[in-house]
C-alpha cells in the first residue's frame, strides 16, 4: 500500500475521531437537566453542590471546560463515572476484553457461515438449494437482531434448553485469572472445561449479530462468485480437468473475496453497533450494556469514555480492512 | 389495483393495527394498566376472558399488546413523517440546485453516515432524556439522511428529463418546477422508504422501550413488555412471545409493503 494512501486515511481517521470527541463534548454540554442535582445526597448545602461542581470541573466556562477535558481525553483520563464511582478507563478496560472476544466470535461465524452458503448456492446454482438460500437468506436480513435474540432466548434458552441465556461464565469457573480476554487467557492456561464455558455462553449472543452479516455477506459473495465463474480463466480450469470443488474454492473463492472483504470492513462496524442491544438481552458484561446502564442514569464521564472508545474501535476496524484489502488486491499494492 | 401479495399482505396488517391503535379502549377485553395479583403470569385461556394470558402483575397481555400499538404507530409515523420531511426539502433542494446548496447538504450526509447510528442514538437519547418525543426527535435526527441521500439522486435524474426542461421554456419559476412538476415524480421513491422507515422505527422504539429510554414504564410498549417477558421467561413464555410476534410481524409488514411498493410503482417511474 503507498505511503501516501496511508498517510491519508490516516489523517482522516483522526480527523474523524476529532469530530466524534467535539460532537460528543457539544452535545453532552447541552444536556438539559443537573448531573450533580443527581449525584446530591438529600440535605446537601450550597456550599457542597458548588464543591461537587468543582470537582468535576462543571463551573468553568464551556471552552475551558473542553480545553481541560481534551487533554485530560488525551492522557486517557476521562474522569470518574458518577454511578459507579471509579475511573471511566478503569471500567471501559475491563468490560472491553469481553466486547472484543464476542465481536470477534459473531465476525468469524458470519464470515464462515456467510462464505459456506455462498459457495453452496454458486455450486447448486439454479436449482431448488439456490433458492432456498435466497428465500433464507431475505428472512436473515429483513429480521433486525433484537427480535433474533429474544427468538434466540425463547428456542435455545428455554424451549430447548441448550445454552444459558445470560453472563459470560459460570461464576465457579472464571476464578484466578489475571486478564479479561477469557478465551485468550484460558487457552494460554489450557483451560479447556472454562472455554467451552464461555463459548457456550458467547454463542447465543454472537450468533444474533452474526445473523444479518452472514446474509450480506453471503449475497455478495454469491453475486461475484456467479460472475467469476463464467471467466476464461475459470473455463480454462474447467478444460485442464479440474475438479468443480477444486475450481470453486481454489480458483474462484480468492478472485471473489476481495469485495465481500470490503463490504465485510462496513458491515462489522454495524455488528460492533449491535453489541449494544445484544449484550443486553443476553447480560452479557461487556461495553454495550455498559453503555445502556450509563445513558439510564445519564453518567456524562462514562457515556463520553465510551463513544470515543467505540468511534475508535470502528476506526480501527474501518483502518485494518483498508489495509487488508489493499494486501488482498495487487492492482492497489502495487500502485 | 395493487395486485402484489406483498401489498395486499403488509397493508392490511398495519390497518389492523391503526384500527387496533384507534380503537383500543373498545377493542381491549380489559383495562391493561389494571393489575390483579391473584391471576399474576396466568397461562393463555386459563383465566375466563384473557385470551393470551396474563403478565406478573395479573395485567392482561391481548389488552396491553393493543393499547401498546398506539406508541408503536405513534412512534412510526411521527418519527418516520419528520425524518421525510427533512430529508426530502434536504434532498429536493440539493438535487435540484445544485451548487454550493449540494455541496453542504452532501456534505452533511456524509458526516452523518460516518457516525455510527448506535453512536448517534446513545449520545442522543443521553442528551434529550427518555420519553416518547425523545425517541421521535432521535429517530427522525438520524435517520433523515435515508431519504436525503435517495431523494436527491431522484432529483438530479427528473430535473434532466425533458419535461423540467419544457416547463423551463414554458417559464414556470424554478419554485413551481420544483414543487409541481418534479416532486409529483419523485413521490413514488419517497413513498417505499416511508414504509421502510416505517419499519426501522417501531424496531427502534421497541429497543428504546425495551431498554427502559422511552415512554415511562406505566404506558404499554411492546419493547417493555417484551422487557419483562425477557425477565420471567422461564414460567412465563406467554409475555414474551406475543408482544414479540407482534413486533416481528409489524415489522415485516413494513418491509413487504415497501418492497411491494417498490415494484408496483417501478414501471410507473419508467414510463
Amino acid at each position: 500500500m503507498p505511503l501516501t494512501l496511508i498517510l491519508s486515511r490516516a489523517v482522516s481517521a483522526i480527523v474523524t475521531l476529532l469530530g466524534v470527541m467535539v460532537i460528543v463534548f457539544v452535545l453532552v454540554r447541552v444536556v438539559p437537566g443537573d448531573p450533580v442535582a443527581m449525584m446530591i445526597a438529600p440535605g446537601a448545602t450550597e456550599a457542597d453542590i458548588a464543591a461537587l461542581r468543582a470537582h468535576y470541573g462543571l463551573d468553568l466556562p464551556l471552552y475551558r471546560q473542553f480545553g481541560v477535558w481534551f487533554g485530560q481525553v488525551l492522557h486517557g483520563n476521562f474522569g470518574t463515572s458518577i454511578s459507579l464511582k471509579q475511573n471511566v478507563l478503569t471500567i471501559i478496560l475491563e468490560r472491553l476484553p469481553a466486547t472484543i472476544e464476542l465481536a470477534l466470535f459473531a465476525l468469524a461465524l458470519a464470515v464462515a457461515w456467510g462464505t459456506f452458503i455462498a459457495l453452496l448456492s454458486t455450486a447448486w446454482r439454479d436449482t431448488w438449494v439456490e433458492r432456498c438460500i435466497d428465500g433464507f437468506n431475505s428472512i436473515m436480513l429483513a429480521v433486525p437482531d433484537f427480535i433474533w435474540g429474544l427468538t434466540f432466548v425463547l428456542v435455545f434458552g428455554v424451549l430447548i434448553p441448550l445454552f444459558p441465556i445470560s453472563g459470560r461464565s459460570d461464576p465457579s469457573l472464571n476464578q484466578n485469572l489475571t486478564t479479561q480476554f477469557f478465551i485468550i487467557e484460558g487457552l494460554l492456561r489450557g483451560r479447556l472445561g472454562f472455554i467451552w464455558d464461555v463459548l457456550k455462553h458467547m454463542i447465543m449472543p454472537a450468533l444474533t449479530m452474526s445473523l444479518p452479516l452472514a446474509a450480506v455477506i453471503g449475497r455478495v459473495l454469491k453475486n461475484t462468485l456467479m460472475d467469476v465463474m463464467v471467466q476464461d480463466y475459470i473455463v480454462l480450469a474447467r478444460i485442464k480437468g479440474l475438479s468443480p470443488s477444486r475450481i470453486l474454492l481454489q480458483e474462484a473463492l480468492r478472485n471473489a473475496a476481495v469485495p465481500a472483504l470490503a463490504l465485510t470492513g462496513v458491515q462489522f462496524t454495524f455488528l460492533i453497533g449491535g453489541t449494544v442491544i445484544t449484550e443486553r438481552i443476553f447480560s452479557y458484561p461487556g461495553i454495550g450494556n455498559l453503555a445502556v446502564d450509563a445513558v439510564i442514569n445519564r453518567d456524562l464521564p462514562l457515556i463520553q469514555g465510551l463513544v470515543i472508545t467505540f468511534g475508535t474501535l470502528f476506526i480501527a476496524v474501518n483502518m485494518t480492512i483498508d489495509a487488508m484489502t489493499a494486501w488482498l488486491n495487487p492492482r492497489l499494492r502495487h500502485a | 389495483m395493487p395486485r402484489d401479495l406483498r401489498i395486499v399482505l403488509g397493508g392490511g396488517f398495519i390497518l389492523v393495527l391503526l384500527i387496533a391503535a384507534l380503537f383500543s379502549p373498545w377493542l381491549a377485553p380489559f383495562d391493561p394498566l389494571e393489575q390483579d395479583l391473584l391471576i399474576a403470569t396466568a397461562p393463555p385461556m386459563q383465566e375466563p376472558g384473557h385470551l393470551l394470558g396474563t403478565d406478573s402483575l395479573g395485567r392482561d397481555v391481548l389488552s396491553r399488546l393493543i393499547y401498546a400499538s398506539r406508541i408503536a404507530l405513534t412512534v412510526a409515523f411521527a418519527a418516520s413523517l419528520i425524518a421525510c420531511l427533512i430529508g426530502t426539502l434536504l434532498g429536493l433542494a440539493a438535487g435540484y440546485l445544485g451548487g454550493w446548496c449540494d455541496m453542504i447538504v452532501s456534505r452533511l450526509i456524509d458526516i452523518w453516515m460516518a457516525f455510527p447510528p448506535v453512536l448517534l442514538s446513545i449520545l442522543l437519547v443521553a442528551v434529550l432524556g427518555s420519553g416518547l418525543h425523545s425517541v421521535i426527535v432521535a429517530i427522525a435526527v438520524i435517520d433523515w439522511t435515508r431519504f436525503a441521500r435517495v431523494v436527491r439522486a431522484e432529483t438530479q435524474q427528473q430535473a434532466r428529463l425533458e419535461y423540467a426542461e419544457a416547463a423551463t421554456a414554458l417559464g414556470m419559476g424554478r419554485g413551481a418546477i420544483l414543487f409541481r412538476e418534479i416532486l409529483p415524480n419523485v413521490l413514488p421513491v419517497i413513498l417505499v422508504l416511508l414504509s421502510l422507515e416505517m419499519g426501522i422505527a417501531v424496531i427502534v422504539e421497541a429497543i428504546l422501550s425495551y431498554v427502559g429510554l422511552s415512554v415511562s414504564t406505566d404506558t404499554p410498549t411492546w419493547g417493555g413488555m417484551i422487557a419483562e417477558g425477557r425477565q420471567i421467561v422461564h414460567q412465563a413464555w406467554w409475555v414474551l412471545v406475543f408482544p414479540l410476534a407482534t413486533l416481528f410481524m409489524t415489522v415485516l409488514a413494513f418491509n413487504q409493503l415497501g418492497d411491494g411498493l417498490r415494484q408496483w410503482l417501478d414501471p410507473m417511474l419508467k414510463r
